[in-house]
């Protein structure tokens, strides 16, 4: 059995990963129809996504800039002449029967990523390439039981998606472990929503990872692989290829060899079935793209996208640690997902770093956790949280009224001092109501008075008491304690 | 009003629009009888376009003279290859039949945008495969000036319905020399622009890195007036470029030392006697006007004809495979599941040369063939392009005959296809090396038209053209074709 974190007895897993990324331009790859997620089936479509005979495609500078800068943070060398390729097959998501997409002169090639483990050490795992190609339709298998193709009653295709931007980037197996892809995956999609170029989202599609698979004994040559598809959440992505790395070792294990398919994950049952045979696989017969001129990546032009890079996850850890004083570790969580970094970062800027990365890293992000939100789906705007730290540091709530100030802000979407003065909960810090009721209970107890004037300092507590009852526990403890002393003294 | 067709250039026409001869109706009417009269017989045009026409004629002639565009109301036909928004495209083949495109290439706009009126769609080798438009699917065209032989290809109802007057002037595409190898059979002037002159958005595809959309037409003059009102660098075709200099009508009369290189390889035996006695004295003719005529060689053209029909057809198995039955034109009533019903549409929408190509293509695409066929023909085409760069250092242009021979008989070669393949020997290397090239008619042989294929550096189209309207003055040819109009 294994445990998800590399040990797999005598074997190891050898992994793998193509992740195609939908780029965030506001049009297609290769025409002017606006990328978009979610609209009428076939309204952003137009003779050249359709594939119309005669229409030609013209490559979106936009994608180009943004693949580069993909590239160049996954530190790769940059084509200074790259063309595209077409890749031949007939499906009928694909309009022109070819996917006009990268081969032998990818736009980056030879970079790399340090995975950050749990256990504090780094994986660096090689970048083979990272090309860019445009997306395929949408089909839907109408009818049957499976969605699937096979014994559907028809299919209906939708063009919206057709020619979307992507960007293809493919791994060296160079992961061992589902644990190992899940983290590479994830600081993959930290370090490309740092781009701001994708966004990077599993479900929705513009992040989808397909796997590599093999096992062997360590030191052995590779084993023979198997392509992994189907994984749409970082969940199945772990589920798919436990349960892919598991297929092949009970193949092994019953003396028989693994064969070379495309194998798919159905989350539904944890099973894996295998699809096809390679060796049945396409031709795709690439040959260079006639109707589009190659592109040439001059200096200039890669020094510019270098220049347009913002901030880097890795960069950001050291400079969170460097500007906020804060430690390594929550630097790095806060560095490792960059809309609670950017959260993080705006709630600091308005007062005290350490007991914003407290809230943010703490309170702020179970209430995500339980909510099942996104940073962005927060109720809590980030100006309000910092105002809610401003009542603690100036003594208007303590820590513990805070976060039931705080849990009525993430159900309503109040401000906190909305909150605050709806529910009276304020500290009385002014002197003069405090003083006031100081001597009333001076008055009242004029033997508890001697005794602290014999010596007893011990009754002090007594009044402290005295005075948050009074108070509802409202009074500046601090502010109570020295009005007390001067009474008592006076 | 009675007008001489034969004498109706795309100027001609201009012109009597301009001076109030003619109006546009009337010569949209003159066409549309021309083509009642004739086109039983030469089978030019897939569709006409007539009602639609004479609509825009009737707008045009309602407008006052001095709101219309310099060629608003002069009639043109369009090889039926070009998308046209709304109107029947097929490429002359079944797997196209009922498409309408929702819209224009550019340079059908171009032509609207002028103004000009299209008369219909004509005939072809089915996506443009073939030298004799033998191979469309709907209809073989007659050569005009011999009802019983072609009229060359794959531009051939092009040719044809110049050569006929049923049309001024018209639009083809030549991806190995298919305006210039029909126009020389028909005795029209053909030019090929340099790859990129014209845009192809909207052309659609054979052989995308070797088509290219120019004009057939009566005279030098109206080949140098159409390139200019298509010619433009598009922003929907990457590949575009436009002229350098906008185009000037030609005015030379004589070639004072210009240097003209005769390729050798192109004189080998595959020429007949006849075309080369026409060529020979077009030489002489070239000598009297002041010209230089030299011989030159350049060994790599005589591999153009096996690196094109590698090329050509990888392009076009790619181009081709969009047909599948899914989206539009075509489909099977045949197959039970996706890939039987892919199979049944391609194997009935597409007719043979068609299937022959996509499978050569198919072929040499293939992984493991990919660099001996593929790589090779490519390396092949470099070669070529660097020997016409060699010469081209020392001559302005390049001269052989257009074609080998003269039109011959429907069905005569049908049956070889690579005997048909050698009908462009002369011109693939040009479409190989992205050059102008123009075919001039410069006399006949057994009563049938010559044409001399002129051809000039990348963008030497203006040269080109002043120097076979030189030619054209001295030729003076006058025969016609001779055709009976059929009245019913
Ligand atoms: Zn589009």
């Amino acid at each position: 059995m294994s445990n998800g974190h590399g040990s797999y007895g005598e074997y190891e897993a050898v992994i793998g990963l193509e992740i195609h990324l939908q780029l965030k331009t506001n049009t297609k790859m290769f025409c002017s129809c606006a990328v978009t997620f979610g609209e009428e089936p076939n309204t952003r479509v137009c003779p050249i996504c359709l594939g119309h005979p005669g229409s030609l495609p013209v490559t979106n500078g936009r994608a180009v800039e943004y693949a580069t800068r993909i590239a160049l943070a996954l530190d790769c060398g940059i084509a200074p002449h790259t063309i595209f390729h077409r890749k031949n097959y007939f499906y009928p998501d694909l309009p022109k029967a070819y996917q006009i997409s990268q081969y032998d002169l990818p736009l980056g090639v030879g970079g790399h990523l340090d995975v950050e483990q749990e256990d504090g050490s780094t994986n660096r795992v090689g970048i083979t390439r990272v090309h860019m190609e445009e997306d395929a339709g949408k089909l839907v298998h109408a009818g049957g039981a499976t969605g699937r193709i096979h014994g559907a009653d028809y299919s209906l295709v939708d063009f919206n998606r057709g020619g979307t931007p992507l960007v293809e980037i493919v791994t060296e197996p160079d992961i061992r472990s589902s644990e190992q892809a899940r983290s590479f995956l994830n600081q993959l999609k930290n370090l490309i929503e740092h781009l701001g170029v994708s966004d990077v989202n599993m479900e929705e599609g513009s992040l989808r990872c397909d796997a590599n698979v093999s096992v062997r004994r360590p030191g052995e040559p590779l084993g023979t692989k198997t392509e992994l598809k189907n994984m749409n959440s970082f969940r199945f992505l772990a589920r798919g290829l436990e349960a892919e790395i598991e297929r092949q070792l009970s193949d092994l294990g019953a003396g028989e060899k693994v064969r070379q398919a495309t194998v798919h994950f159905d989350p539904s049952t944890g099973s894996i079935s295998v699809l096809r045979s390679k060796e049945e696989a396409h031709d795709y017969r690439y040959f260079p793209e006639p109707d589009l001129v190659p592109i040439v990546l001059d200096e200039a032009f890669i020094e510019k996208q270098r220049a347009e890079l913002p901030e880097l996850p890795a960069a950001r850890k050291e400079r969170l640690m460097a500007q906020y004083a804060l430690s390594a570790y929550d630097a790095g969580v806060l560095a490792g997902n960059r809309s609670l970094g950017d959260y993080f970062e705006r709630v600091a800027a308005e007062g005290d770093a350490k007991l914003a990365a407290n809230w943010v890293m703490g309170d702020f992000s179970a209430y995500l956790n339980a909510q099942g939100f996104t940073v962005d789906e927060s109720r809590v705007a980030p100006e309000d949280l910092a105002e809610l730290l401003r009542l603690i540091a100036d003594g208007t709530l303590s820590g513990k009224l805070a976060k039931d100030v705080f849990a009525t802000m993430a159900e309503s979407g109040q401000k906190p001092g909305h909150v605050v003065e709806e529910r009276g909960l304020g500290q009385i810090s002014d002197e003069g109501a405090l003083e006031a009721i100081v001597a009333g209970i001076v008055d009242a107890n004029p033997s508890a008075v001697a005794e602290y004037r014999s010596g007893n300092k011990k009754v002090m507590g007594f009044f402290v008491g005295q005075v948050m009852k009074e108070t509802k526990g409202r009074a500046n403890p601090q502010l109570a304690n020295s009005l007390i002393r001067r009474a008592l003294e006076a | 009003m009675s007008h001489d067709v034969y004498e109706l250039s795309g100027i001609r026409c201009r012109g009597l629009l301009e001076s109030g001869q003619a109006s546009a109706t009337e010569l949209v009417q003159v066409y549309l009888d021309r083509m009642r009269g004739v086109d039983k017989q030469v089978g030019a045009y897939l569709l006409s376009n007539e009602e639609a026409a004479l609509q825009q004629a009737a707008e045009i002639d309602a407008k006052p003279p001095e709101e219309r565009r310099p060629w608003e109301g002069v009639p043109i036909a369009v090889k039926d290859i070009m998308a046209t928004k709304g109107v029947e495209t097929t490429c002359a083949s079944r797997i196209l039949s009922g498409y309408r495109p929702p819209y224009d290439a550019t340079a059908i706009r171009k032509l609207k945008e002028a103004g000009l009126i299209i008369l219909g769609k004509l005939n072809m080798d089915e996506f443009a495969m073939g030298s004799s438009t033998e191979n469309s699917a709907y209809q073989p065209t007659r050569n005009p000036w011999d009802l019983e032989r072609v009229p060359g290809g794959s531009s051939g109802g092009s040719a044809a319905a110049v050569a006929a007057a049923e049309t001024p002037w018209a639009l083809g595409t030549d991806t190995g020399g298919s305006i210039r190898q029909p126009a020389s059979l028909c005795g029209v002037v053909g030019l090929k622009p340099t790859y990129g002159a014209v845009s192809r958005y909207g052309l659609i595809a054979f052989a995308s890195s070797l088509d290219q959309i120019g004009p057939l037409t009566r005279t030098v003059s109206d080949a140098a007036a159409l390139l200019g009102i298509v010619e433009g660098r598009d922003p929907l075709d990457s590949t575009s470029t436009g002229l350098r200099e906008p185009i000037r009508l030609p005015t030379e009369r004589d070639l004072a030392g210009r240097r003209f290189g005769v390729i050798k390889e192109f004189l080998g035996e595959a020429i007949d006697s006849g075309v080369r006695e026409v060529f020979n004295d077009a030489c002489k003719t070239i000598e009297a006007l002041g010209g230089v005529v030299e011989e030159v060689s350049l060994p790599s053209v005589e591999r153009g004809i096996a690196a094109y029909y590698i090329i050509a057809p990888a392009e076009a198995s790619s181009n081709l495979a969009r047909f599948d039955g899914v989206r539009y034109g075509y489909r099977s009533g045949e197959g039970e599941d996706l890939l039987s019903m892919y199979t049944h549409t391609r194997s009935e929408g597409f007719g043979p040369e068609v299937k022959r190509r996509i499978m050569i293509g198919t072929y040499v695409l293939s992984a493991g063939y990919y660099e001996a066929y593929y790589g090779q023909a490519q390396r092949t085409r470099t070669l070529i392009v660097q020997d016409f760069n060699r010469v081209f250092a020392d001559y302005d242009y390049l001269i052989s005959p257009t074609s080998p021979s003269v039109a011959f008989k429907l069905g005569e070669r049908t049956a070889d296809p690579l005997a048909m393949y050698l009908s462009d020997l002369c011109t693939i290397p040009v479409n190989l090396a992205g050059l102008p090239a123009i075919s001039l008619p410069a006399g006949f042989s057994q009563g049938l038209p010559v044409g001399l294929h002129l051809i000039s550096p990348h963008f030497g189209e203006q040269a080109l053209l002043d120097a076979a309207h030189a030619l054209e003055q001295k030729f003076l040819l006058e025969a016609r074709p001779n055709l009976t109009e059929v009245t019913e």
